[in-house]
């Protein structure tokens, strides 16, 4: 992959060679750039034998919309688990909002909002319920807790659907209300793994509208996963594609097609894999030599089916 | 919105996140009291869940209980049969609660809350302590269901307020312990059709190798000890000196054993359960 101008804000520059290889991260060539929001640096997750996550390294610059595309198995959960605490790497580094997700973890769990791929609001609640449940566990303070609430009702546009029970809510329904539940906390990065699995064209597209109007208005940070290569393209400012616990490339999405001299990123993936994205998991190689996680890559088919399920 | 508040600007890594304002004693009590009000909640909204949970028990006071007391084969200390087993009843509807939380809390892994609640500041402590007092909402309100039956049937049981909330308090620390088993079982079994069975499993031996049925005087010596070790056995004694006033057991001492179990408990599952889980 050819290397693209370090961008302004950005201490891993996009397209940086070091981004895309395993190897240590290094500091910002630009003293003046912010700390990253988020920072990867050669993360390397092992399951007994199966490397799910073999050394990865990238940044997401604060306010940024960064995409981890890549197939089911691909090593996104994994990676976003580590980054939200819930897993420990088994080598090198991460940090999100400044701290480490090893040493630090408790105000990294103080600093970010997490949506997991599976709907996780509680469906035997109301919304309004749902809502003062994660106001209340995320550390939301008492006497401010009334006024969050009503704020992103108002930016989620939840307020006809408050006393509904949230299992009698449509799907993209639910996932506005799961996106309000984790801005209640005001984090500085917001996690959302496959936010979009199982919702029909039009509840995709509003999910994608409020996160471009949070993303505006607020300047959160989004990291978000996803298999689906064109809703990346339109979304996301950014993207890391990641294909059996490598990132394969990074950058913004018309740099990868250009770099690549291909029309979409779908080729962009064929032409860096040898394979078409659909293929992704069936190219015949030996289990000795795969490095995705099997379990994981199982686990992530089940989560999309059920998912899908629920919200019908 | 002012959805500019929805975020602060990038700040610096030495900034303590505003969430960890309180201090973490003032977390664990917000992340339970949140927890419990939310089954809390939840029982509202679904009144039946409690009413049908209350048929089994009510099936033994009031079938097993009147058939086993008109045949008089068990030594009572001179008080109604179906008043003597009352606490164990009540023990044992509750013991259920506690330990199929446990399937509740798979299910909460399987859709992603789980996850959701481990990226929180919560401790994992406080998790495992709210979801245990999630398990005591349900069996508390089970248990003042059941006493108002007693009342209403006008079994022979010793009400007095002191010993209603100190029945009451055992039996919170019980269901706390029980559920924290379960979640210890969850976190090993991971698998909820495995666990239903193991949860029958651990459950009915627990059951007759108590006191909640008929006296210990009245076991076999290989049983009694087993009943020796059982907690099951302190919290029976315990509700029953409270409730009903017979056993000839100390009730300090149920209560120290009883806590003693959860405190081990509680420690084990927060130990082994939120990650094992994942």
């Amino acid at each position: 992959m050819s290397a693209s101008p370090p961008a302004d804000n950005v201490p891993f520059a996009p397209g940086d060679p070091i981004a895309a290889h395993s190897g240590p991260a290094t500091a910002s060539a630009d003293p003046t750039a912010p700390d990253p929001a988020v920072l990867v640096d050669d993360l390397v997750v092992r399951f007994d034998r199966l490397t799910a996550v073999g050394g990865i390294s990238f940044a997401v610059a604060p306010g940024e919309v960064f995409g981890l595309l890549g197939p089911n198995g691909a090593g996104k959960t994994t990676t976003i688990r580590v980054l939200t605490t819930l897993l420990a790497p088994t080598a090198g580094r991460a940090l999100v909002a400044g701290h480490d997700v090893r040493s630090e973890s408790l105000a990294v769990r103080a600093s970010i909002g997490y949506i997991p791929q599976a709907i996780s609001v509680d469906g035997a609640l109301t919304a309004y319920e749902n809502l003062d449940f994660y106001g209340r566990v995320t550390g939301v303070p008492r006497r401010e807790r009334r006024e969050r609430i009503a704020e992103v009702i108002e930016t989620m546009e939840l307020a006809h659907m408050l006393d509904r029970l949230a299992r009698t809510l449509s799907g993209g329904m639910l996932r506005r209300l799961e996106i309000a539940s984790a801005l209640l906390n005001r984090p500085r990065v917001l996690f959302l793994d496959e936010p979009t699995v199982g919702l029909d064209p039009n509840a995709r597209a509003m999910v994608w509208e409020r996160l471009a109007a949070l993303r505006e208005q607020s300047g959160t940070t989004i990291l978000v996963t996803t298999h689906l290569m064109e809703e990346a393209e339109r979304n996301c400012e950014r993207l890391g594609v990641i294909d059996r616990g490598r990132l394969i490339e990074q950058g913004e999405p018309s740099e990868l097609i250009e770099r690549h001299g291909v029309e979409t990123l779908e080729d962009v993936f064929r032409r860096i894999t040898g394979r078409p994205l659909g293929d992704a998991d069936g190219d015949g190689e030996g289990p000795a030599e795969r490095t995705d996680d099997e379990e994981g890559r199982l686990s992530d088919v089940r989560a999309q089916r059920r998912t899908a399920r629920r919200l019908g | 919105m002012s959805a500019h508040s929805a975020a602060p600007p990038a700040a610096s890594a030495e900034r303590a996140p505003s969430a960890l304002a309180a201090g973490p004693l003032a977390r664990i009590a917000e992340g339970t009291l949140a927890m419990a009000q939310a089954e809390l909640r939840k029982l509202r909204h679904d009144h039946l869940d409690i009413v049908t949970r209350s048929v089994q028990p009510l099936l033994w006071l009031f079938v097993f209980g009147s058939a086993v007391g008109s045949a008089h084969l068990i030594k009572t200390g001179g008080v109604e049969y179906r008043a003597y087993i009352a606490p164990g009843v009540l023990a044992q509807a509750a013991m259920f609660i506690a330990i199929f939380f446990g399937l509740a809390v798979i299910w909460e892994r399987d859709v992603g809350q789980l996850q959701r609640l481990l990226a929180t500041p919560l401790s994992r402590s406080s998790i495992v302590l709210g979801k245990a007092a999630g398990a005591c909402v349900r069996a508390l309100v089970q248990a003042l269901l059941l006493l108002i039956v007693l009342a209403i049937a006008g079994i022979d049981v010793r009400w007095s307020v002191p010993g209603v909330i100190g029945m009451l308090a055992l039996l919170m620390l019980g269901t706390a312990a029980f559920a924290c088993m379960s979640m210890l079982l969850a976190a090993a079994v991971r698998e909820r059709e495995r666990f239903m069975g193991i949860g029958q499993l651990i459950m009915m031996p627990l059951f007759f190798a108590s006191s909640a049925l008929y006296p210990l005087s009245s076991m076999e010596p290989w049983l009694k000890a087993l009943a020796h070790v059982n907690p099951l056995t302190y919290e029976v004694e315990g509700l029953r000196q409270l409730l009903v006033g017979v056993g000839g057991g100390v009730v300090w001492l149920d209560f120290l054993v009883v806590g003693a179990f959860f405190v081990v408990m509680l420690a084990a599952a927060t130990r082994a359960y939120p990650k094992a889980i994942l």
